[in-house]
């Protein structure tokens, strides 16, 4: 095993860590609330931490595809977040 | 002319008198008048091949792997039976011609009369036993339309309905017959089957195919005890009554018997049950028939009964027997069809077929009173009239069978039967011709013009020519027999004659005739008699039979559908439930042959969120906004799962359909309170939680009792992987297996999902423009409404992100067949991109900038894919058979070109329209009177001078 190689498998662990304790955190902020606001915003923080975890998996298996996926999820996260947000605000989220 | 045409001929003319309606009532009955001259004329060139004694064959496969295959086989008994059904059908529509009132839709009438004739002539002609039973069903629904051709009539959709539940159940058993028929020769074609008797009686089935087809045959030939039909059918106009319930639909079941007399009959089983059924509906319509006052009514119960003595012919199993039946078919057939048709002349002309009502109409309508007093006297079985000579065969006939080991109970009762008749003929006679004028008719009798009284008219001339010289009819009559008896039998010798000499059968119907004078004589005091007598009501019995059915139906319906869903997942769940466990506790169960592996910390982490939220979706369900966020959770970490093992395809798929879902709901919680109410008792929610948790843990134990174990055979993923690229071009086999291998799932969900959509914009479009929309209109946001309605930030990012997400969608669709993609999440993708702009710029900018309706795409999509399937057929390969090709142009690098790119451009217009649509309709009902419909893609714009509308104008007070 190379240096690199075992420099980039702490990395990864560590990013894995990172963002499962991220996940579950924000999963408990989710479920605290006490607003529907910071559980909005709970759920748009963990979709950014799952995109995290997409890369860091296609990092560690090293498959070029679930770049894609990241950026599908990065691309489109956000709008379930914007429709919530506008959900809460305006009721209507078409008008 | 070929068989094909004459059957098909009704069916494709039946078309014309509806297209005829409005160029009048002469040239609509004459249209159906040529068609079916057309038709008759084509069997009558098949005649000299049928005297020659040849059998006329016509033969298309049709489903060959199945045994149904389009064979028809004109031998002298199909086409005696066409004849009569043609050649009839040609006097009824000439008679219908004069007897339909001006208010009476005509082509509608002859419309069906032609559906009916096509399908009687195909039962006649089928040498399929399966094409048989489907000419057979149509007969029963062509006889429901018509019969209840007079809508407004209570009688009338009673009786259809009731002839369509009797004739309909009794061929439901005879398909269950037939279809044992057939696996006993091996074969369905009627040829075939008539040649081995003997295998089929020396089957053990033979009993049980036996009582199944019967059933058929009594219930369509109003047979004891499913005779209570007919007489309820007569609420049908008079041509239908004479031309279905007289000459040829109740006859089918005749013709069954008749045609599977060679294989079925000659055994104690078929004797016992078709002579004693025939001798007891001949005794029993005729006595009913005596006293009914209702003309239509009394010749009603006169054919039950006849046909009776028919199916009792039958029944002797004998060659003389079968000939007699033949013959009688043909006479009664005759003098029978006349009777109808003169008693709905004298309907017609005095306005009431009440026999109490009428008499004394000798001298007001002659021409009818000689019809009618001619076909009666045959039908009496009074000598020089055909009726007597069929009839002295019979009684002949009798006193060589003997039911039950006594001698004397046939020709006793059938004796006594043929008194019967010759009483209500009698009375027919006498109670409606003679007797004094009367002056109260409900309307002025007189004979009508030659269009109603000439069809009978030609009936009754038959009725005495055959009477008088029985030799004319005899070498016809013969031929049919022989063509019967299928040479299981010699054909008679004896010669039709008036005269036998002094024989007993003479003597019985010189009995019968006095007999039925004598009756006469006492009528009235027996008619208080009969009336006094308490009988059971047929159709009271029959109503009260079906409403019982239905109650029980709707109990064990209510009982398990009853509108809630617990209750419908209950049922299902516990039911997959025991039967999981059943199959777990019987069958064998073999030992973990793998290991469980460790997990790492990561899949524990997304493992505990998925619990977490799943917990918390549990506890938090009644707050309907947090429970959607906490889908969000569950649709998230199922994505990175997939990701995770390695699906990336599915992992897209399963994030796209997570934020439409999102939408969707909460477009739908818009219109509903934030908490789900508690609305059942504790002691259910309990038993729901048990079923749930029950569902739960038999989910979990089978999911892993499977990942401990290898599949017990090749699973067919591996056919999938070692086919996809050989045989669908593609090397992701997701896509190749959704547009390639299980296309035809494709083709039919995308259709479903159309449907899907459409059914939503109907449902919002009816709540619209019904009284709800006012309520919809004026409706308050119950909660106060922040901010900007399309910010600036929103639609500026929008529409920046916009062509990308539409590159990134095409892109994905283009890959889709070799690598994850597809028209399926290129649709979601794309629909995404859409639905952005909307939530941006509002409903009513958007809609306004779009070009196509959704509609049209959903349709759009199916029709490509359905084309594409199409397109296989051109090069002779099945439905959506896909081809491959690689093609360079210059530029580019070498690509292929595959025709399921095309079917799955398909499956993406129909997806994008069918999530466009849903979401629209949705939208559309949360628009409100008070909100203004902005023109405007933004509120603020900065490069617009006039104010934003939202804002309030300043109030100036006291101007």
């Amino acid at each position: 095993m190379t240096a690199a190689t075992g420099v980039m498998e702490i990395a990864l662990i560590i990013a894995f860590l990172a963002l499962a304790l991220g996940q579950i955190m924000s999963m408990i902020r989710l479920v605290l609330g006490p607003t529907v606001g910071d559980r909005i915003l709970a759920l748009d923080t963990m979709v950014i931490n799952g995109l995290g975890l997409v890369v860091v998996l296609g990092i560690h298996q090293g498959i070029q595809i679930y770049f894609e996926v990241s950026l599908l999820i990065a691309m489109l996260g956000f709008v379930s977040t914007v429709a919530l947000a506008r959900f809460v605000l305006r009721g209507d989220i078409i008008e | 002319m070929s068989l094909f045409f004459i059957v098909a001929l009704p069916f494709l003319g039946a078309l014309l008198p509806g297209l005829m309606n409005g160029a009048g009532r002469a040239a609509c009955a004459g249209v159906t008048f040529t068609v079916s001259l057309a038709a008759f004329l084509g069997l009558m060139t098949n005649l000299p091949s049928v005297l020659a004694g040849e059998v006329v064959m016509a033969r298309v496969d049709w489903m060959p792997v199945l045994g149904l295959n389009f064979t028809l086989m004109l031998d002298g008994l199909g086409f005696f039976f066409a004849m009569l059904i043609l050649g009839i059908g040609l006097l009824i529509i000439a008679y219908a011609r004069h007897y339909l009132a001006r208010g009476d839709n005509m082509g509608e009438f002859f419309t069906y009369l032609l559906l009916f004739q096509g399908a009687m002539v195909g039962i006649v002609l089928s040498d399929n036993i399966l094409l048989l039973l489907v000419f057979w069903e149509l007969t029963s629904l062509s006889s429901f339309l018509l019969i209840g051709y007079w809508k407004h009539l209570p009688e009338g959709r009673q009786g259809a309905r009731m002839a369509l539940t009797v004739t309909g159940m009794g061929g439901l058993a005879m398909i269950g017959g037939m279809l044992i028929l057939g696996q006993i020769v091996g074969s369905y074609d009627l040829s075939v089957i008539l040649q081995n008797r003997e295998l089929i009686q020396a089957d053990p089935m033979y009993v049980p195919a036996l009582i199944l087809i019967l059933l058929g045959c009594f219930t369509k030939s109003a047979q004891f005890p499913f005779h209570f039909w007919l007489p309820h059918a007569m609420a049908a106009p008079t041509p239908v009554s004479a031309y279905l319930h007289s000459a040829t639909m109740v006859k089918a079941g005749i013709f069954l018997m008749a045609r599977m007399w060679p294989v079925l009959s000659g055994t104690p089983e078929w004797f016992v049950i078709v002579t004693s059924a025939g001798l007891i509906t001949m005794v029993l319509g005729a006595l009913i028939a005596i006293f009914k006052h209702d003309l239509k009514a009394l010749l009603a119960f006169s054919t039950v009964s006849h046909l009776g003595l028919i199916t009792m012919l039958l029944g002797t199993g004998t060659a003389f027997g079968a000939m007699a039946a033949v013959f009688h078919i043909l006479n009664h057939a005759t003098f029978k069809a006349a009777l109808f048709m003169s008693a709905g002349i004298v309907d017609h002309e005095t306005h009431t077929r009440d026999i109490r009502r009428l008499g004394g109409l000798r001298t007001l309508m002659p021409i009818t009173f000689g019809i009618v007093t001619i076909a009666a006297l045959s039908m009496a079985g009074i000598p020089f009239l055909n009726g007597f000579l069929s009839k002295e065969m019979m009684l002949e006939e009798t006193t060589h069978t003997t039911l039950f080991g006594i001698w004397w109970l046939v020709p006793a009762l059938a004796t006594f039967g043929s008194l019967l008749s010759a009483a209500y003929c009698f009375r027919l006679i006498g109670h409606t011709f003679l007797g004094p004028v009367r002056d109260n008719y409900p309307s002025k009798p007189h004979d009508p013009g030659f269009g109603l009284w000439g069809p009978p008219a030609f009936l009754v001339v038959l009725v005495v020519v055959i009477g008088v010289a029985p030799f004319l009819a005899e070498p016809f009559v013969k031929l049919v027999t022989a063509s019967l008896l299928g040479g299981e039998a010699e054909v008679p010798k004896a010669y039709f004659k008036i005269w036998h000499g002094l024989v007993p059968a003479l003597f019985m119907s010189v009995a019968a005739v006095v007999g039925g004078l004598l009756l006469m004589g006492v009528f009235k005091p027996l008619l208080r008699v009969w009336e006094s007598t308490p009988r059971p009501e047929a159709k009271v019995i029959f109503e009260g039979l079906i409403e019982a059915a239905a109650a029980l139906a709707r109990r064990f319906i209510h009982t398990l559908h009853n509108g809630a869903f617990t209750r419908y997942a209950m049922i299902g769940s516990v039911a997959i439930i025991a039967l999981g466990l059943h199959a777990w506790s019987t069958g064998t169960v073999g030992a973990p042959t793998r290991d469980p592996q460790s997990a790492s910390v990561v899949a524990i982490a997304g493992w505990a969120m998925l619990v977490a939220a799943t917990g918390g979706l549990v506890v938090m369900h009644r707050n309907r906004l947090l429970s959607l966020i906490l889908i969000g959770i569950v649709g998230l970490m199922v994505s990175i799962g997939f990701v995770f093992l390695s699906a990336p395809d599915l992992a897209m798929t399963q994030f796209t359909v997570e934020v439409v879902t999102i939408i969707l709901l909460l477009l739908a919680l818009n219109f509903l309170p934030n908490r789900t109410p508690i609305e059942s008792t504790v002691l259910r929610r309990v038993r729901d939680a048990g079923v749930a948790v029950a569902g739960g843990l038999a989910t979990f134990a089978l999911a892993y009792h499977y990942l401990l174990r290898d599949a017990v055979s090749t699973p067919i993923s591996e056919f999938h992987l070692a086919n996809s690229y050989k045989g669908g071009g593609g090397t992701n086999v997701v896509n190749v297996i959704l547009v390639d291998f299980r296309g035809f799932d494709t083709y039919g969900e995308i259709i479903v999902l159309g449907i899907a959509a459409l059914l939503i914009y109907a449902l919002t479009e009816t709540l619209l423009s019904g009284p709800v929309r006012a309520r919809l209109l004026n409706r308050l946001p119950d909660q106060p409404r922040a901010g900007d309605m399309h910010p600036m930030m929103m639609v500026v990012l929008t529409r920046v992100i916009m062509p990308v997400v539409l590159m990134v969608g095409f892109y994905i669709f283009l890959r889709g067949h070799n690598e994850p993609g597809g028209g399926f999440i290129a649709g979601l993708i794309v629909s995404i991109a859409v639905v952005m702009q909307y939530m941006a710029s509002g409903f009513a900018w958007t809609s306004s900038r779009l070009r196509y309706p959704y509609h049209g795409v959903i349709g759009a999509g199916v029709l490509i894919a359905g084309f594409t399937g199409i397109g296989s057929w051109f090069v002779g390969k099945p439905f959506l058979t896909s081809d491959f090709t690689y093609v360079r142009i210059p530029p580019f690098e070498k690509f292929e070109l595959a025709t399921a790119a095309l079917f799955d451009l398909g499956v993406f217009l129909a997806v994008v329209g069918a999530v466009m649509l849903s979401l629209e309709s949705f939208s559309r009902l949360a628009h409100r009177a008070q909100d203004k419909d902005s023109e405007h893609p933004m509120d603020i714009d900065p490069s617009r001078d006039d104010p934003p509308e939202d804002q309030p104008k300043p109030v100036t007070e006291g101007v």
